[in-house]
């Protein structure tokens, strides 16, 4: 086991005691909750007697759901409203705060969660979702957990969890133009393997990572769950606490910021802490990376060769052939060419304000493919509004696309937003597997979001080195 | 020792059955493949539910009906597998979404072991809670299970959780189960809110200790809380 990283230190700080299973009972510095897999979790609390245990320490939202149109209660879809008066009430009854719709502050949980400064390093943070590794990106112990966790974190505030190994992943040199946080983790997760993370926790570091803002070290975050690993972080610095110090957390309360900072230093990694396992990757050499398949691993640079699959491992040959003939690609082909009916830029991953700034930049002036349907759905209702603030969204609705409210959108399909028959989507999403955006024929390229803007305006996989940026005023 | 395989019909949400599961007994399913992800165990539109019943009719739905609902060639499909709950996957089963509405699915059809190559971690802890053991071999071993499990529907396969062993026919494997989950399986104690609801003390003196945590984020110590101090 590795010793001196923001893992151990965290860890160590909110362990409770040690169980009889030989898991560690962890206390949970912030629990977000969403509709889609907390009501059962709700349900079993009441069945139980039990009543939240710390409700000031949750923070809730509703995202997977939502509509991105028309928002009038109730829903059109009468799942989607079952599920929203189910959260309300269960949230209401026990006191948590609630980022819904009519507070101006809902979006999907992984961008509330930092932008309103409940994120913070040093925190250990959970949600029902495999995404929550996102909140790594502030120096945070953030992972999923499923129902019957969120059970345990709603009446004890509390994990039981078996400690992992730590591996850094040290990106070096400078990315070049064009490459961005999301063609850095796809790199990873294609070189370590869609499951090369498993029982691990993967520390981000080096000048590549350092040099990210926090919406890219967020991206990366993000997907560690594509590679297997269950948490990311990145240590928290300067940008870090450039960040903080604007959310609602700190901005009226500059004592408190001083008074934590310290302890978020504390928690850093030591200069000297051991890791499990180190791999270095050298960023200079990456390009934009698009998938060719359906697992997230099953990427390569825009101008790479698809793989043959009986050039691959043994075990991942199979998964390649039924991923190649389920998106029509042939091995040898490169992804630049291969057309689109959709392009999402949303989700997670990657719909926060500077995605959707550097995405207008390739949009402006251009307009989208007549055969492509596109939309952009900002990650939470403040970048809505700070987009529509800088008038981002005219540059998108000008170009063609449509500018919808915030929420999970086509990133899993819940909702409307679904991909149809077997289009083919060009995503700044995070999961390219079958069924994902909501058709079972339907194929999905993932991509960085200035990606999904150059497909959107040519109506192929472009390289968007190709295109000239422009400035948005 | 005898069988003791768990009953998990006719639980609530969450009523975990607190017991022992030393062994799980019974026939078994294969469902090839490496990276199955939990979109494809539970596709993301049977999810707009309150409870978890029912789900088990949606288990791999979209690899077992095309568009007009006719089945395809997919093993939950086969009436040869009909009554059998020892899933025999491949690698890195269960990834992707943190869903626990996928190990739901599985149970609620009839499965109360799964024996695979490897798991996503977030699938595995869910399928404890559950009291599903999840429990890894070899590749070779994890092939030779299937093909004995294709052309033997109808024979037992013995999972012992607490000797780490796979038993078919005249074959025992040697397989793995972490250590976690073996002594919370084994000992019967994965009811994990009960386990960490009776140190509700010690939690708050963490909470406390904890420079972000402001006190009045801590609940007061009550009367029923004291004296139900934990292990520590």
């Amino acid at each position: 086991m590795g010793e001196g990283t923001l893992y151990d230190k965290v860890w160590d700080r909110h362990k409770v005691t040690a169980l009889p299973t030989g898991q560690d009972q962890l206390f949970v510095g912030l629990h977000l909750v969403h509709e889609v897999t907390s009501p059962q979790a709700f349900g079993m609390l009441k069945e139980r007697d039990r009543e939240v245990a710390f409700p000031k320490r949750t923070h809730a939202t509703v995202d997977h759901i939502v509509p991105t149109g028309n928002r009038d209660r109730p829903y059109a879809d009468e799942a989607a409203e079952n599920m929203m008066a189910e959260l309300e009430e269960n949230v209401r009854g026990s006191g948590i705060e609630f980022s819904d719709p009519d507070s101006g502050n809902q979006g999907i949980v992984h961008v509330i969660g930092p932008e309103q400064g409940l994120t913070q390093p040093g925190m250990t943070i959970v949600c029902g979702d495999s995404h929550t590794s996102t909140h790594g990106a502030f120096g945070a112990l953030a992972f999923g957990i499923g129902t019957s966790q969120i059970r345990d974190v709603l009446a004890t505030g509390c994990v039981a969890m078996e400690k992992q190994k730590v591996r850094k992943i040290e990106v070096t040199g400078e990315l070049g133009e064009g490459v961005t946080a999301k063609d850095v983790i796809l790199t990873i997760i294609r070189k370590l393997g869609t499951d090369g993370g498993v029982g691990y926790v993967y520390e981000y570091a080096g000048e590549a990572i350092e040099n990210l803002g926090m919406e890219g070290r967020m991206s990366i975050c993000n997907m560690s769950i594509e590679g297997g690993a269950r948490a990311g972080y990145v240590n928290p610095d300067e940008t870090t606490y450039e960040w903080l110090e604007g959310t609602d957390a700190f901005a009226d309360d500059p004592e408190k910021f001083e008074e934590l900072k310290p302890y978020w230093e504390s928690i850093a990694s030591d200069d000297d802490a051991e890791y499990d396992d180190v791999v270095t990757i050298d960023g200079s050499e990456i390009e934009p990376v698009v998938t060719w398949g359906t697992t997230p691993g099953q990427g390569i640079g825009i101008t790479e060769e698809i793989p043959h699959p009986d050039d691959l491992p043994a075990d991942k040959a199979d998964t390649a052939r039924r991923a190649q003939e389920h998106m029509r690609v042939e091995p040898g082909d490169t992804m630049e060419g291969y057309e689109i009916d959709v392009a999402f830029l949303g989700s997670c991953t990657n719909a926060r304000l500077k995605d959707l700034r550097e995405a207008a930049a390739f949009v402006k002036g251009r307009t989208v493919d007549e055969d492509v349907r596109a939309m952009v759905v900002p990650g939470s209702q403040r970048v809505q509004r700070a987009a529509e603030a800088e008038g981002l969204d005219e540059v998108f609705t000008d170009a063609g696309f449509d500018w919808r409210d915030p929420g999970c959108s086509m990133c899993l399909g819940m909702n409307d937003d679904q991909l149809e028959g077997d289009e083919a989507s060009a995503s700044s999403s995070n999961r390219n597997f079958v069924g994902r955006q909501g058709s079972k024929d339907g194929r999905t390229v993932l991509m960085s979001p200035i990606m999904v803007a150059a497909a959107a305006v040519t109506g192929e996989v472009t390289d968007v080195r190709e295109l000239k940026e422009v400035t948005v005023a | 020792m005898s069988d003791a395989d768990i009953d998990h019909d006719g639980f609530a949400d969450g009523e975990a059955p607190a017991a022992r599961v030393t062994h799980v007994s019974g026939t078994g399913i294969p469902v090839r493949g490496n990276d199955i992800d939990t979109d494809q165990i539970i596709p993301a539109r049977f999810m707009k539910v309150v409870t978890f019943d029912g789900l088990g009719q949606f288990a791999f739905f979209d690899q077992r009906f095309d568009d007009e609902d006719n089945e395809k060639d997919h093993p939950f499909n086969e009436e040869k597998y009909k009554g059998a709950n020892v899933l025999v996957a491949n690698a890195n089963f269960g990834c992707g979404s943190s869903r626990e509405h996928a190990p739901q699915a599985l149970m609620r059809w009839g499965i109360d072991a799964v024996v695979g190559e490897s798991f996503a971690e977030i699938f595995a802890g869910n399928c404890l809670a559950l009291g599903i053991p999840t429990v890894t071999a070899d590749t070779e071993s994890i092939e030779a299970l299937q093909d004995f499990v294709e052309e033997n529907p109808d024979a037992e396969i013995d999972i012992d959780v607490e000797a780490e062993t796979v038993t078919y026919g005249d074959e025992t494997v040697d397989a793995d189960v972490s250590e976690a989950q073996r002594k919370a399986l084994v000992e019967g104690v994965w009811d994990t809110t009960a386990l960490m609801g009776a140190n509700g003390d010690a939690v708050k003196a963490t909470a406390r200790s904890l420079p972000y945590v402001p006190d009045d984020h801590v609940p007061a110590d009550d009367a029923a809380s004291e004296g139900a101090v934990g292990d520590d």
